[in-house]
């Protein structure tokens, strides 16, 4: 007996390890890290080659911007852009994209074309935390302003309250946003002169040093109003639809009806039994729209002459500056996908009921 | 699919009750005439009179006039026709693609289907607006159907998702199991016993990829990223833009005329969608 048990335990360690690989592949997170990193690979693979086949290059963007600005004449320009840049944009594309991902797993996003010999990785770690603040900001109040409201469209249905704010949220959820911020710039900056717009450009003042001051942070935030003001705008109104139909069919649940007849305060039934369970979806889609309002921030950054990741985005398209470009696609497709894996870990945070062991 | 006379009648009440719906869809006709029809009654005011810059609206001129002089409200009916030939052909395509594969999906199974569903995750998980503003670069300068090819490319995979889960529930149906047992074949289930099905979803669906794509396309436009030379709103909005047009009092209609008629379009699109949603899905009529 004794003599099985030992032999078994010695001869058990491999069949142990394969257990352990196996329990690994099937472990619901490590799959889903598996496919997270897949698909940042077959996106950096998708943008490399896109990239690539834009017409022009960024010698010919800056040979055309050296001729409409400066008036050089094509040599001139064609020798003062090669001396410029000194890249070999003639090796095969392949080869390019074999050294891209070398770089790219040493962590190392390049050095932009442009201002020459500035890495990309300084260039996004000027301009992304605006762009996180601004939107980041923005999210947050109008996503607690819509769970607010929604609730209170639902507890109110039918009133004048709720046809009021269902109107206007389905109105201007409808607007473009860029066409919002342009509208905010017409009135309240020109037509009324309500606001300064052309001081509240950038991401803050000329002169102001990067502090934890009270001074700096009054002047970020006013540098910040109009960008964040158009994201709430445009986005508080698809919260509170979402939040008052949540509320709507929570209300019908049967706990809601026992909370009441057990006679509850009706505080605490609002509280702890409508709204935490009516907020549950939309907190996963809080998550997830996280990754998305980085990447559509290029037209309101643009408009606000805002210095935000959008702007970056744009600059390097039209000057055609590949590595920069990379990068922004790179840093806002890693948000989308972090942002899908964080709302997937809430949500099973908050639902037991989904929760996959 | 035949309308007995009760539910014509059921329409029109409807159509009554949604003021609101029946506006959007008076509005949307309205644009289609004007940017369709207009366009031969309404000549293009193309030269330039100094001495009319950034006139006031009047009975000549109804938007008044740009920083050239010219007329703003011909502008604004030339400049329609190609918004909306990309938003509608953006539209149908996008439409037609997720109709395609969410359907192929559903019913083919296996590695087709994770093939599918793959493909439509990793459209889904690259940015939309940047990714665009790169392909825009792939758009010839005379022709918006690249543009309209392009929009409708990324845009398919949500409703491809949404059709994959429709048809998967409606195979499970008793007439598509009957339809099954009477040995009809595939091609009847599909086309006479789960498509009828789903019109009403992919009609209402087709008009919201409009609104996206409009959102999409006058954005580029507006950018400069997309080389339209012409008559067209985002052209018309990217030049008033480019020109100053937000910091004088005097030309507000130049830059809001633009910006009028494509919220207005926009409007009317989605409380059109609102009212065909109420006709198709008697659970979403309002009570009495």
């Amino acid at each position: 007996m004794s003599a099985v048990s030992l032999s078994s335990s010695t001869t058990q360690t491999v069949p142990r390890i394969r257990t352990w690989l196996r329990n690994l592949a099937r472990n619901y997170v490590v799959r889903r890290l598996a496919v997270a990193l897949l698909k940042i690979y077959i996106v950096v693979t998708l943008t490399f080659f896109i990239i690539r086949l834009m017409p022009s290059n960024p010698i010919d963007a800056y040979i055309a911007e050296l001729m409409d600005l400066y008036g050089y004449s094509y040599e001139d320009a064609r020798d003062e852009a090669a001396a410029l840049f000194g890249i070999d944009l003639e090796a095969p594309v392949w080869k390019q994209y074999i050294d891209y991902l070398i770089d790219l797993l040493h962590g190392d996003l390049g050095t932009s074309y442009r201002s020459k010999g500035t890495p990309v990785k300084a260039l996004i770690a000027k301009y992304l935390p605006w762009t996180l603040f601004s939107v980041g900001t923005a999210l947050l109040i109008s996503f607690t302003l819509g769970m607010l409201l929604g609730m209170a469209m639902a507890y109110w249905r039918g009133s004048w309250f709720d046809h009021l704010l269902t109107t206007l949220a389905s109105i201007i959820s409808a607007i473009p946003n860029y066409l919002i911020a342009m509208m905010l710039l017409v009135f309240l900056g020109v037509q009324w002169k309500i606001l300064p717009i052309a001081k509240m450009r950038g991401a803050y003042s000329p002169g102001m040093k990067p502090s934890l001051s009270w001074a700096f942070i009054k002047d970020v935030f006013y540098h910040a109003a109009l960008p964040i003001t158009t994201y709430i705008l445009t986005t508080v109104g698809g919260w509170m639809l979402a939040m008052k139909s949540s509320t709507l069919s929570t209300l019908g649940e049967d706990y809601v009806t026992v909370a009441k007849a057990r006679g509850l305060p009706e505080r605490r039934i609002v509280t702890a039994y409508v709204g935490r369970n009516a907020s549950l979806p939309l907190v996963t889609q809080l998550a997830i729209s996280i990754g998305f309002v980085v990447g559509g921030s290029t037209l309101i950054e643009f408009i606000f002459v805002y210095q935000g990741i959008g702007q970056l985005l744009l600059s390097s398209i039209n000057t055609r500056d590949y590595p920069v470009m990379q990068g922004v696609f790179l840093v806002i497709t890693i948000a989308v996908i972090l942002a899908n894996f964080l709302a997937e870990f809430v949500y099973g945070w908050l639902d037991p009921r989904v929760r996959v062991r | 699919m035949s309308y007995s006379q009760s539910t014509w009648k059921t329409w029109l009440h409807l159509i009554r009750h949604n003021k609101v719906g029946f506006l959007g869809f008076l509005g949307v006709l309205f644009f289609i005439l004007l940017s369709f029809v207009g366009p031969y009654f309404i000549p293009l005011d193309t030269e330039t009179k100094i001495d009319q810059i950034y006139q006031p609206p009047s009975s000549e001129h109804w938007l008044g006039t740009d920083s050239e002089g010219r007329d703003i409200f011909s502008q604004i009916v030339h400049g329609g026709r190609d918004v909306l030939m990309v938003a509608f052909l953006a539209g149908l395509m996008s439409t037609g693609i997720a109709v395609v594969l969410g359907s192929l999906s559903a019913l083919a199974g296996g590695w087709v289907d994770q093939a599918i569903m793959g493909l439509a995750d990793i459209v889904l998980t690259i940015p939309h607006f940047p990714l665009l503003a790169v392909l825009a670069g792939l758009v010839r300068l005379d022709n918006y159907v690249y543009l309209a090819v392009i929009l409708a490319a990324l845009a398919w995979p949500s409703l491809a998702r949404a059709i994959r889960a429709q048809v998967l529930s409606l195979r499970e149906r008793d007439f598509v199991e009957a339809a099954r047992t009477l040995d009809l074949g595939t091609r009847h289930i599909i086309l006479r016993e789960i498509l009828p099905n789903m019109v009403s979803y992919i009609v209402i669906n087709l008009i919201f990829a409009m609104t996206s794509a409009i959102y999409a396309q006058v954005g580029l436009v507006f950018l400069g990223l997309v080389p339209f030379s012409g008559q067209n709103w985002g052209v018309m909005l990217s030049l008033a833009w480019t020109r100053g047009a937000i910091f004088y009092k005097n030309s507000f209609w130049y830059i809001m005329a633009p910006v009028l008629a494509i919220v207005l379009f926009q409007l009317s699109l989605v409380s059109f969608a609102r009212l065909l949603e109420e006709i198709f899905d008697p659970r979403l009529r309002a009570v009495g």
